[in-house]
């Protein structure tokens, strides 16, 4: 057994939903670890799009943006912006969209745009970005983020991007036909949304991981899972891959 | 038919006080020698549009140049806030600035509606998203084939664009290689345009593939040569993102009198040739 942060199973957690099928919309930060890693583990057919425009890319260190030179230099092939969110992403080709966020509620909807009043923040965050559509037009949704009382909160400060509204047939009746957000990843366990209610439940705690932990770290009455997994620690060879690229990425940023 | 002209003269002629006016490039190819230029020109009341307004953003509006920022995602690219946009928008510092606000996906449509001189932009977008609440902008329409409804935004018009490409020729064709993003959009949306290049090149004809990115000169107001004019973006073929100089932004921006020292020493006293070395280091780095 060897040791790993919590940030390292999240990731680790996170690659391994990813399959070779899949064509997935990354995020830059804590997705795009997580989808390089799957694709240099078991997944190395796995087709990665950036919203840049980088189609198919295979970058040996993990972009600081999402437009670094290393996306397009190791694509199949790079469209242009407006071409990226039409024919690909509105398009329906996009199997799974990974995303991160600011703030999280029970139904798996995201805030990355303020903290207070839209009209009048105390914090302004950087924006939707790709978000509101990559919520409704990917097959489905995977969420990655560490759980803090912050970030998983009863009521979000806005709704950057839809996840299952306030439950289920929310997406149905504003026309979505996409399934959402379908994992949420953190630092301490597995989420899914419930079956019938649409609710996050956690479904599977870390090694070492407690229920109350769990419920320490989120701003809502949390539901659980009648039975809980532990989820599989990462292998040897999963922490030495992201630790390698982990250590090509700080070299290439500067930040040795 | 684009006319070539020194930078200062080519600003003065594609960006005016009160003008809307897109920066263009997305992570890639971002014309911080023009918009410095810009800043030192002093324009005001600009209405500054960018999918991804980041570090120069971020300069022009610390300066207070901007009466009106319409983006989709602003902040420095994986490393966290634009803390003078924080600024302007939480504080109203150094003045208020009013924002307008969209998706990347619905951007990049208006961008594209401008280009082909439509008045508004439709996109399978915004569903459940509460920036349709809080920004007017974002209607709706019903298809009149399937009764689907729609998300529509008003196209991107801007009174300016600014971008910067890798080659022009003598007659002022534009080559944009790499992360492409929507600046031969932004180009065509606008009244007046002005693009910066790496490097000047007798004929681009036959010079690249049949289906290169090229804007042709008689679509462009004024071009000008400046070596390494997108330092610290990167100009793809010909040098790489400055990630380092990204990072250390963070501390330069989050002090009021450490960014006013910076910009006074780094743009107010410099010229458009500060960038050439930027460029001249990069391909000394590829020969060694």
């Amino acid at each position: 057994m060897s040791h790993y942060t919590s940030t390292e199973i999240m990731t680790v957690t996170a690659a391994r939903l990813l399959s070779n099928a899949d064509v997935c919309f990354v995020g830059i930060g804590a997705p795009s670890a997580a989808c390089n890693l799957a694709r240099l583990t078991h997944a190395p057919g796995i087709t990665l799009i950036y919203e840049s425009g980088t189609i198919a890319t295979r970058p040996s260190v993990l972009p600081l943006s999402i437009g670094d030179g290393e996306l397009c230099e190791t694509a199949l092939a790079t469209v242009s912006v407006p071409e990226m969110f039409a024919y690909w992403l509105q398009g329906g080709r996009i199997t799974v969209g990974f995303l991160g966020a600011a703030q999280i509620d029970a139904y798996a909807n995201l805030n990355t745009t303020v903290v207070g009043p839209y009209d009048k923040p105390t914090t302004r965050l950087p924006g939707g970005g790709g978000a509101p559509e990559i919520a409704t037009n990917c097959g489905e949704v995977f969420i990655i983020l560490k759980q803090t009382k912050r970030g998983f909160v009863d009521k979000l400060d806005f709704v950057t991007s839809i996840g299952h509204g306030r439950g289920k047939g929310d997406r149905e009746r504003l026309g979505v036909t996409t399934k959402g957000p379908t994992q949420v990843i953190t630092d301490l366990a597995i989420l899914r949304p419930d079956p019938e209610t649409r609710e996050l439940t956690v479904v599977s705690l870390h090694p070492g991981v407690t229920r109350q932990s769990v419920v320490e770290n989120t701003g809502w009455a949390l539901k659980f899972a009648p039975t809980l997994d532990e989820t599989p620690a990462p292998t040897v060879e999963e922490l030495e891959v992201l630790r390698a690229l982990q250590a090509r990425t700080r070299a290439a940023h500067g930040q040795a | 038919m684009a006319r070539f002209l020194s930078l200062a003269d080519a600003c003065e002629e594609v960006v005016r006080d009160g003008d809307s006016v897109a920066f263009e490039g997305f992570t890639h190819l971002i014309p911080y020698a023009a918009g410095h230029e810009v800043i030192r020109q002093r324009r005001r009341d600009l209405g500054l549009i960018r999918m991804t307004p980041d570090i120069l953003y971020d300069q022009m509006i610390g300066c207070g140049m901007a009466a009106k920022l319409t983006f989709s995602w602003g902040g420095n690219p994986g490393v966290g806030s634009a803390h003078r946009i924080r600024e302007a928008v939480e504080q109203g510092w150094p003045r208020p600035i009013e924002i307008e606000e969209h998706s990347h996906a619905a951007m990049a449509a208006a961008y594209a509606a401008g280009a082909a001189n439509l008045p508004f932009a439709v996109l399978r977008g915004y569903r459940g998203a509460e920036l349709a609440r809080v920004n007017p902008a974002i209607k709706s329409v019903t298809c009149p084939y399937t009764g689907e409804v729609l998300a529509t935004v008003p196209s991107v018009r801007p009174d300016a664009a600014v971008i910067h490409a890798q080659k022009a020729d003598r007659e002022g064709n534009v080559l944009i290689e790499g992360i492409i993003g929507v600046q031969k959009e932004a180009v065509l949306a606008a009244k007046r345009s002005l693009v910066t290049v790496e490097e000047m090149v007798d004929d681009l004809r036959g010079a690249t593939h049949a289906n290169a990115c090229i804007i042709p000169g008689w679509a462009i107001t004024a071009v000008v040569e400046v070596p390494g004019g997108a330092f610290p973006s990167y100009a793809h073929g010909y040098y790489p993102r400055n990630n380092a100089f990204y990072i250390g932004w963070d501390a330069i921006s989050r002090d009021r009198a450490a960014f006013a020292a910076w910009m006074e020493e780094h743009v107010m006293r410099k010229g458009p040739e500060a960038f050439a070395p930027h460029a001249r280091a990069a391909t000394a780095n590829k020969a060694a």
